[in-house]
Parts: structure tokens; C-alpha cells; sequence
């Protein structure tokens, strides 16, 4: 049986483990509140921005854009979003997992696919598994800007348009709620093809200034920065949301465990006392014979 | 929406920072300025750094708009601009700051980007000309 004194040692541990776990807390908490303000802020923007793109692709004729045109599937690239650093429950095992699962089933469809990275966590997970990996990005968790965006849009998209891929897919963590991050898997590119027909949205004349090809020129790569970006901001805010949570039962756990050896520590220490006083009585017993 | 009126949207990555319906929209295009009026056709632009203004009844508003996309359909305006401010909330003085700063890249003439400067210029000289603007009434 433990002594009373390693059972204090033990709670005094874990008392300070519940400590460290719920500053973690506080601290991913005001990180999650500026990262979910980040991607509110950015929601109306992308979305009008495919409205747009709705709008004139459907009212558009022929071919207008390469990134726009869909062309046999050959060379597949995966895009796996992830964070810089652990401690945020399962967020980062549920894209990985998904995004595997996703690598075989293309695989086993008889695709060529490639593999890049965002996040440290990622990098090493396929790093482990000796998976090759066509570029990865660390470092830029946690200090997101949209010039990381256009970085990783613009190689994507000269990819794409050398025809080295000819689709890419884009798994990331969406933001559902505090509680609830779903994993997206994606297609990036081409972007998905938006004919008239469908949704029976109407169709416009519409005048271009300067010309219909520069609008498509710059819009679409604008478009797909966009996605990508707000694909970073999402994952942020769940990867901050998870860690949030992570902590919360962390120290939750840490708390029930100090209940418990505090339980253990009293009835310890009550067991001494009344061995004492049995050792005692038993003395004086002993003396009056 | 009400009949004869234009709704005028502006959003940026920062957010939606405008939406209202107005009477009149006048914004500076990659090729020039032009203006739009309810039932207006169908109508896509690029947006240089400029000025956009809509008129509401008899009052007229000013907006600061940094690069952008204009789309115009059903009555509606929807501009999607890099970004963007209302005339109330440029800051005058970090403007000029920016406009001298950027003149003093100018002058050293070697190693500059002269591009970069030379938009720096234009927003600055876009910025106070816009708040100016304001200031007059």
C-alpha cells in the first residue's frame, strides 16, 4: 500500500499537470476567439466570389479558362491541411487517417497521386511512413496570411496548368462548431464545372471591362487563392477549437484523479490514526494486567 | 428590394463592410470610370485603386477601394475589393506618412521596387484626395 507521503506527491503532480493543461486551455481559447473571428470576417467575401464565378461561368460560352476545363484524370495530387503542433485531440489523426484512406482508394482506382503537406504534423506522419511528399509548408499555423495562400495557390496552379496534375483535392478540417470539426476532402481543381442547367440559375448577357478573357484570367487564380485561404482559416479555427477542448478534459481527467488520491490519501491516513489508537489501547490494556 | 433602387454591396476579406440600397454608383474601372443606375445590363469590371461613391436620396457617400471586381446583375452591385474603407474612416495622416515614405524610396532610386512604390503613391494620393473630399462639405 502507498504511504501517505507518496500519495501526496502524486496529487501535488497532477495538481500541477491541471494547472499547465487549463492555461493551455485559456490560451487556446483566446487564440480559437481571433482565428474564428478571422474566418467570419472571410466567409462573405468567398462566398460572393463564387457567386460571381457562378454567375459568369454559367453565361459564359466555350472554353474560357484552363483551370476551368476538365480533362482526363491521370495525376491526382492530395493537398493535406494540418497544424504545426500536438496537444489538440484527435484533429490531426481524423484528416490524416481520412486523408490515407482517400491516397488508397485513389491508388487502388489506378491514379497517380501525390502527396504535399501543410503543418508539421503531417510532414512527419508521412516523413514516418516513408510516403514521398511533393512540397511541404511548416510554420505558418498559428500566423496564417493570405500571401501563404497565393504561395500555395500559385505552384498548384502552375502545376495544373503544365498538366503535371490534373486534379487536385484539398483535405482539410471544417469548422462546424466549438464542439463539432468535420474533414473535407475536396476538389480544388479543376473547379467544378458550373453549367446553366444547373440549379436552372439564370443566365446573363453580361458586358466585360476590360475583356471576358482578362476577367477570367484574374478571377479565376483569385478564386482559387481564395478557397485555399479560407481552407487555412477553417482549419485553424478547428485546430485551436480541438485544442480547446483537448484541454478542457485533460483537466477535467486531472481534477478526478485529484479527487480520488485525495479520497485514498484520507482513508490512509484514517487507517494510521486508528492503528495508533489501537496500539495504544492495547498498551494500556497491557499495563493494567 | 424596392423598385428602382440598387443594392450596393462591398465586400473584403475583412468582411462585409457595406450594404445598403442606393440610388447611384460611380466607381473607377481598369478602364475608366463609370457609373450605374437601376436596371442597369448585366455588367462585369476590374477595379483600379480609386474611388467609389453612391448617392442615397440627396446625400452621397465615399468609399477608398484597393483593386477589385464589380459585377452588376438584377439590380444589384456587388463589389469585391482586395480592400476597401468608407471616407470616415481613412486615416488622413497615415496616409501622407505613406505617401512620404514612399517618395523617399522613389528618390533613392537604386534598388527599389518601383512598382511597389509607385502604387504606394497612388493609394496614399487616392486615400487623402478621398478624405479631402469629405472634408470640403
Amino acid at each position: 500500500m502507498a504511504t501517505l507521503r507518496d500519495i501526496k506527491r502524486r496529487i501535488k503532480a497532477v495538481q500541477s499537470t491541471s494547472k499547465i493543461t487549463k492555461a493551455m486551455k485559456m490560451v487556446a481559447a483566446s487564440k480559437f476567439r481571433r482565428a474564428q473571428q478571422r474566418m467570419f470576417e472571410m466567409r462573405p467575401y468567398a462566398d460572393r466570389m463564387n457567386t460571381i464565378l457562378t454567375n459568369l461561368a454559367g453565361s459564359a460560352e466555350g472554353e474560357v479558362h484552363p483551370l476551368l476545363a476538365v480533362r482526363p484524370r491521370r495525376n491526382v495530387e492530395v493537398l493535406v491541411l494540418t497544424s504545426d503542433r500536438g496537444l489538440c485531440g484527435a484533429f490531426n489523426a481524423n484528416i490524416l487517417k481520412a486523408a490515407m484512406n482517400h491516397v488508397d482508394e485513389l491508388r487502388a482506382d489506378g491514379f497517380e497521386v501525390r502527396i504535399s503537406a501543410v503543418g508539421r504534423k503531417a510532414v512527419d506522419f508521412f516523413k514516418r511512413r516513408s510516403i514521398e511528399q511533393r512540397r511541404a509548408w511548416t510554420g505558418i499555423s498559428g500566423k496564417i496570411s493570405y500571401y501563404n495562400a497565393q504561395e500555395i495557390a500559385g505552384e498548384i496552379i502552375e502545376n495544373y496548368s503544365n498538366e503535371e496534375v490534373d486534379e487536385v483535392i484539398l483535405v482539410y478540417n471544417e469548422f462546424k462548431s466549438v464542439v463539432a470539426q468535420r474533414v473535407v476532402i475536396a476538389r480544388l481543381l479543376p473547379l467544378a464545372p458550373i453549367t446553366a442547367a444547373e440549379e436552372s440559375q439564370q443566365v446573363y448577357n453580361f458586358i466585360y471591362e476590360p475583356s471576358m478573357k482578362e476577367i477570367f484570367n484574374s478571377l479565376v487564380p483569385k478564386n482559387v487563392e481564395i478557397q485555399i485561404y479560407r481552407a487555412l482559416l477553417e482549419s485553424q479555427a478547428s485546430e485551436e477549437a480541438a485544442r480547446m477542448s483537448a484541454m478542457e478534459n485533460a483537466t477535467q481527467a486531472a481534477n478526478d484523479m485529484i479527487g480520488s488520491l485525495t479520497l485514498q490519501f484520507n482513508k490512509a491516513r484514517q487507517a494510521s490514526i486508528t492503528k495508533e489508537l489501537m496500539d495504544i489501547v492495547g498498551g494500556v490494556e497491557a499495563l493494567k494486567g | 428590394m424596392t423598385e428602382g433602387k440598387l443594392l450596393l454591396e462591398i465586400v473584403t476579406p475583412q468582411g462585409l463592410i457595406f450594404s445598403q440600397e442606393v440610388d447611384e454608383v460611380t466607381a473607377s474601372g481598369t478602364e475608366g470610370e463609370f457609373g450605374i443606375l437601376p436596371g442597369h445590363v448585366p455588367f462585369v469590371a476590374t477595379l483600379k485603386i480609386g474611388m467609389l461613391s453612391c448617392k442615397v436620396g440627396t446625400e452621397v457617400k465615399y468609399f477608398f477601394v484597393n483593386w477589385g471586381y464589380a459585377e452588376v446583375s438584377n439590380d444589384k452591385v456587388l463589389i469585391l475589393a482586395d480592400s476597401a474603407e468608407r471616407s470616415d474612416e481613412i486615416d488622413f495622416e497615415r496616409a501622407k506618412a505613406a505617401m512620404q515614405r514612399a517618395e523617399e524610396r522613389m528618390r533613392q532610386a537604386e534598388n527599389v521596387d518601383f512598382k511597389r512604390a509607385e502604387t504606394a503613391i497612388e493609394r496614399a494620393v487616392t486615400r487623402i484626395q478621398i478624405a479631402e473630399l469629405k472634408r470640403l462639405k
